[in-house]
């Protein structure tokens, strides 16, 4: 019971002591209560977990506290632990543990890594919140709460313009997300009379047909609430349209970008619709949608990827893609594959940014690829770190990535609609891009001639100038160095996960019992590893499949289990990812260890659709246009036509200018004295009840 | 304590201190001052422990004639509307006197005679039950104001000062004529009897728009805002914090007072009016607020926006929006308050309200930088903050009266993002550009003790807002009835068209 909370609340405590205390705590005080807090709740998730796969779980919900009640409106703080919100859980506490650890080295020299650890902290108590939730107002006080800590993180070096127009605008385009959130919350109360995930979810079957008044229009009730609430999937999880944010959000420092945009917080749109599958499943039109979103996504951020340099902004629209992929097997109500892919993602991705974070520290806080090479022997560890995360992401056999990026392809597949079919194809093409931009990242950084001993020295400069930068280092050699074992550790935890647990959970997300054999043979590899991987126990007294592992927190239309299907789908289905990842490895080979002269010939003749791709599309450009400069535009108009020349022109000011003209005698009551105004109104007062007495009389 | 006039004691200790400052050195003014409005506040809260939650009634009433042959009495009580608004005024004076202990060195008994006095008339026009000497009191409160802002205002307090007059005056000058007529017909000012007095529905229009003159120019309402943003700019701290606080407030509590029991039908007739005019208020301030340059300026204008809620919600009629809308009233008195105090701070150090005089005070004064971040999120409605309950209440009330409504106003709530944000991007963030705003020490002591029962405000009804609700809810259930009966109505337009019947088979 107190673990139960713990789990959640342990990261508050420790935001508490560090944010208040954190003066008289000191660094070592502040990363050691922060660190302690996380791994307790790591720990304690980690419980709920083991308990979960032994099949001795319990679903519960612990009550906190009232929050708001009037009229009907009646919601609750409280916990509700159920599988889909323990896989989050240890998602979560698992990466931010090993995030906060790492900080501890990265952050080593930053004056303000006490601040830094408090707000880790925050963000993760805020994320615990979200996927605890019981209902949809703390899931949005989660959602905001996570959105606060990314503003706070993003910006955190607050001396750097880039960086506060970055935090600025993540705040702000992930509001228009909240913006149908918040009605889709609404509307969720109006339809059902509650916004208790229970009393919503039981009701959807019976309002699948009910028709909701919105606009003017008479539309689905239940696709109304699906889109509503996947606006704010789309702002959150960085989908096309809302995405522009995810970019420049690298602007954080490393550990940021590893734990909150790309292994949890930007997962959370994923986790609100698989938690809403129970009312998705009845709003076809509204998969549809996610379905299409998630694709088209995929595609953008693989084709922009291609062309960036800077390895953070690589690996962070790989990130957009890979969620991509998320979005469109929830699309097809694999919403288990969906989630598999979430976990196995938290690992490698985090694992790859953590990796770069290595990379950048090693070479002196350099994120250009154009000014690394060659390194690979001098940082060893990372490197081949950055392969295995790099091989999990490109979905081949046995990495993590491969169980379930394949489950979502192949579920997509077995769709049969004409947006599952277009899901299908989009994620073989976007498999071989991934890998190709993955070993273009990994070629342009670790192999070929070192293109960073002369460009140093102007960075050098450039770095004396930031007085709170990513750390502070030693300038006195610049041969590139590993990272400390404190940086390393939690890569090695990481590096676990991105290798087995695609293995280890395939039967808990993906198993059906009549095809569980399917995951079968991997089983073996999790005897190397106990610490999530308790599933594997179970195995000799009773098969895990997805029904059973995930109960009743996901529910799906028989007709519409394509995660059933996707066993039977044909071998061509199941093959052609794996060739297309490989192809993508060679082709990265071709271009840029083999040809080097080739990636520079294509821009020439691709120049029109290489600078699409390398300007992203436009979106910033267009939004710039559309949105900013339009709004500041209509706040200068608003505020000196209208109301300077409008209403004073005609409202006071016109009317005093009239007065004056018209009475001089009157100019002498516009003296300026307050105190004859005030004294003539007392006076008007007692005339006027005097009057009216004496009337009376 | 039956029988003990503890709302009359409430709203008179402040005048009589005013009365006893007369009479002491100037330099122990600020010393009586503060010790008279304390002792308020400590009355206050025992009104508040006292105060029955189940009761939907007035509570601690005291009734006397005051003119029998004109059967005008004074009439005190408080319900669920009323109460935190005097517990509201009860606190903020204090710390306004406080914020103004260095900050006001000229003619410092005064000041403190005018808070004072203000406090007096403030109470009062929250706590007084008989329209004549509610209306006393309600512009009353424009007597001091005028001399706040009029003596210890900035360099352009005529002209603030000016418009601040022409626009009430135009807005009570009504008020009072209507009051007169409702007086001939029902030959009573007590509000309880005019609220049992069934005004006939031409009749109601015509008063309704009378009242409406005053509360929207209170509120204040887009298009007669433009003295606000004026009056703040110039009037010193406390006076803005007084203004935002409790001033704005006297708007929406005439409606809640006046408008809605007493002209159901008329305020049925005009909600469209009204949820226009919230909506322009919300967006179009919103927009004006991105680019101001002054941060007094922007902080008023986005009250504007905050207000726009407010309407809004009170004119949905139902109890989800008037609660969200009386919620965000009590929370902006408090956020918005320590806003101005925010800014009072750094006014208090440099003499300029220039957002780009400052930047990058997170450096030098770390502790400022917290406690405004964290008025910052409140008043941009961050769930956790109690902005949020107001703002999302009045949004749920509007969605059930009108989609398109609660579509519009949900924009504010991205805009309301970009201005605060910009505001504490320039200010607190960046590079620092000026040595001498560079060099400013953090918040004091004193300060912080200022800003102390503000932030434990804004989380405490953010988490927690159930000591609120509750009492609140059996006066607005009670309002809410009266209303939607008086408009003989179905409670609900239905927003909800055949949920049970199918009209699709999909």
């Amino acid at each position: 019971m107190f673990l139960d909370y713990a789990a959640v609340f342990a990261p508050f405590v420790a935001f508490l002591i560090a944010g208040l205390f954190g003066r008289i705590i000191g660094y070592r005080g502040c990363q050691l209560i922060t660190c302690f807090g996380v791994i307790l709740a790591a720990i304690a998730s980690m419980r709920l977990f083991l308990d979960l796969s032994l099949g001795e779980f319990e679903p519960r919900t612990l009550p906190v506290l009232q929050w708001i009640k009037i009229g009907n409106f009646d919601v609750s703080w409280a916990l509700r632990l159920d599988s889909l919100s323990i896989v989050m859980m240890n998602v979560i506490t698992i990466v931010s543990s090993c995030v906060h650890v790492y900080s501890v080295g990265y952050m080593s020299e930053d004056p303000s890594k006490g601040r830094f650890m408090a707000y880790l902290s925050l963000f993760t108590f805020a994320m615990l919140m979200l996927v605890t939730a019981d209902n949809l107002l703390q899931l949005f006080f989660g959602w905001e709460g996570v959105g606060l800590a990314s503003y706070l993180l993003i910006g955190f070096w607050f001396e750097k313009n880039s960086a506060n127009a970055a935090a600025v605008k993540a705040f702000i385009v992930n509001r228009v997300g909240d913006f149908g959130l918040s009605l889709g919350i609404i509307a969720c109360f109006i339809l059902f009379g509650s916004i208790q995930f229970d009393a919503i979810f039981s009701q959807a079957p019976a309002k699948a047909t009910a028709v909701f008044n919105f606009l003017g229009y008479d539309v689905h009730a239940l696709t109304l609430v699906c889109l509503l609430l996947f606006v704010g999937a789309v702002g959150k999880s960085a989908q096309l349209g809302l995405h522009t944010w995810l970019p420049d959000a690298m602007e954080g420092p490393t550990p940021v970008s590893a734990l909150i945009h790309a292994a949890t917080m930007v997962t959370a749109g994923v986790f609100l619709v698989a938690r809403f599958s129970p009312v998705f499943e009845y709003a076809p039109d509204a998969l549809m949608v996610v379905t299409v979103v998630g694709a088209l996504t995929a595609i953008v951020a693989a084709t922009i990827g291609m062309t960036q340099f800077d390895i953070k902004r690589v690996i962070a629209y790989s990130t957009m893609s890979q969620l991509g992929y998320m979005f469109f097997a929830l699309g097809v109500s694999a919403y288990s594959a969906a989630m598999f892919h979430l976990v196995t993602h938290a690992f490698f991705k985090a694992l790859l940014f953590l990796g770069a974070g290595s990379v950048i520290h090693a070479m002196h806080h350099e994120q250009d690829m154009r000014k690394m090479g060659g390194i690979w022997n001098k940082i060893p560890v990372t490197y081949v770190l950055m392969w295995i995360g790099s091989l999990a992401l490109a979905g081949v056999p046995f990495f993590a990535g491969y169980y379930s990026k394949d489950l979502i392809i192949e579920s997509a597949f077995a769709d049969h609609t004409w947006f599952g079919n277009f899901a299908f194809w989009i994620g073989i093409v976007a498999a071989l891009l991934t890998a190709f931009y993955s070993w273009r990242l990994i070629i342009m950084t670790f192999h070929g001639a070192p293109r960073w001993q002369h460009a140093h020295d102007d960075h050098h400069h450039a770095h004396t100038h930031h007085a709170n930068d990513d750390h502070h280092h030693d300038h006195g050699h610049h041969e590139p160095h590993e990272s400390p074992p404190v940086m390393l550790l939690p890569l090695v935890v990481l590096a676990i996960g991105a290798l087995f647990s695609g293995a280890w959970l395939y039967n808990a997300f993906a198993g059906t019992p009549h095809h569980a054999p399917a995951g079968q043979h991997e089983i073996s590899t999790t005897e190397h590893h106990g610490d999530v991987a308790s599933a594997s126990k179970d195995a000799h007294h009773k098969e895990m499949t997805r029904d059973r592992f995930f109960g009743n927190s996901l529910h799906i239309l028989p007709e519409n289990d394509t995660v059933a299907a996707a066993h039977n789908v044909p071998k061509w289905v199941k093959v052609l990812p794996i060739i297309m990842g490989a192809a993508g490895i060679f082709l990265a080979y071709v271009f840029f260890m083999w040809l080097p002269q080739l990636p520079a010939l294509c821009v020439r003749i691709f120049a029109p659709i290489h600078n699409f791709f390398f300007r992203k599309w436009y979106f910033d450009e267009l939004y710039d246009v559309l949105f900013v400069k339009t709004s500041f535009w209509l706040g200068k108009f608003f505020w000196q036509k209208g109301d300077q020349a409008t209403i004073d022109g005609l409202g006071p000011d016109g009317i005093s200018a009239r007065t004056k003209d018209a009475a001089g005698v009157l100019s002498r009551f516009q003296s300026g004295f307050v105190y004859q105004y005030a004294f003539v109104m007392i006076i008007g007062v007692i005339v006027l009840i005097s009057w009216i007495y004496w009337r009376q009389a | 304590m039956e029988g003990f006039p503890l709302l009359s004691l409430i709203t008179f200790l402040p005048l009589i201190g005013a009365i006893a400052l007369l009479f002491v050195r100037p330099s122990a003014s600020r010393q009586l001052a503060l010790f008279v409005s304390t002792l308020v506040f400590g009355l206050s809260v025992y009104l508040l422990l006292g105060f029955d939650k189940g009761d939907a009634d007035f509570q601690f009433v005291e009734n006397f004639k005051w003119l029998p042959s004109l059967n005008i009495s004074y009439h005190l009580g408080v319900d669920g509307i009323s109460i935190f608004f005097v517990v509201l005024s009860a606190l903020l004076v204090p710390l306004c006197i406080l914020a103004s202990w260095n900050s006001i060195y000229m003619q410092v008994k005064e000041y403190m005679i005018a808070f004072l006095a203000l406090e007096t008339f403030m109470i009062g026009s929250f706590v007084a039950l008989d329209a004549m000497l509610f209306y006393v009191f309600f512009e009353g409160v424009l007597i001091p104001m005028f001399l706040i802002i009029g003596i210890w205002g900035g360099k352009r307090r005529v002209y603030s000062a000016f418009k601040f007059f022409l626009y009430t005056l135009l807005g009570s000058v009504l008020m009072l004529i209507a009051l007169l007529y409702m007086y001939g017909k029902a030959g009573t000012t007590d509000i309880p009897s005019l609220i049992a007095t069934p005004f006939p529905r031409e009749v109601q229009i015509w008063l309704w728009l009378a009242f409406f003159a005053s509360f929207a120019v209170k509120m204040p309402m887009w298009p007669v805002h433009t003295w606000l943003p004026d009056a703040h700019v110039e009037a010193p701290t406390a006076g803005s914090v007084i203004l935002a606080g409790i001033l704005l407030k006297m708007g929406g509590y005439g409606f809640l007072r006046f408008s809605l029991p007493m002209f159901p039908e008329a305020s049925e007739y005009f909600a469209p009016l009204v949820f226009a005019l919230s909506i322009i208020a919300i967006i179009y301030t919103s927009l004006v607020a991105l680019v101001q340059t002054d941060m007094k300026k922007l902080i008023a204008y986005s009250s504007v926006a905050h207000m726009g809620f407010v309407t809004m919600g009170i004119f949905t009629f139902n109890i989800e929006g008037i609660s969200g809308a009386l919620f965000q009233m009590i929370s902006h008195g408090f956020i918005s308050g320590a806003l101005f105090l925010c800014v009072g701070v750094v006014y208090d150090r440099l003499h300029t309200r220039d957002l780009d005089r400052y930047g990058g005070l997170a450096k030098n004064m770390p502790v400022y930088a917290t406690l405004f971040m964290i008025f910052m999120l409140g008043s941009v409605g961050l769930p956790g903050t109690s902005g949020f309950v107001g703002e999302f209440l009045s949004l749920l009330g509007a969605f059930k009266a009108n989609t398109w409504v609660a579509f519009l106003a949900a924009i504010g709530v991205v805009l309301g993002a970009a201005y605060m944000l910009r505001l504490y991007r320039i200010v607190v963030f960046g590079e620092q550009k000026h040595a001498d705003a560079a060099a400013m020490k953090d918040a004091n002591k004193l300060e912080i003790f200022i800003f102390l029962p503000l932030l434990i405000l804004v989380f405490w009804l953010g988490v927690s807002p159930a000591y609120v609700m509750e009492r609140v809810e059996p006066t607005l259930q009670k309002l809410t009835t009266q209303v939607t009966a008086g408009q003989n109505l179905i409670p609900q337009r239905p927003s909800l068209a055949g949920v049970e019947g199918d009209i699709k088979e999909r």
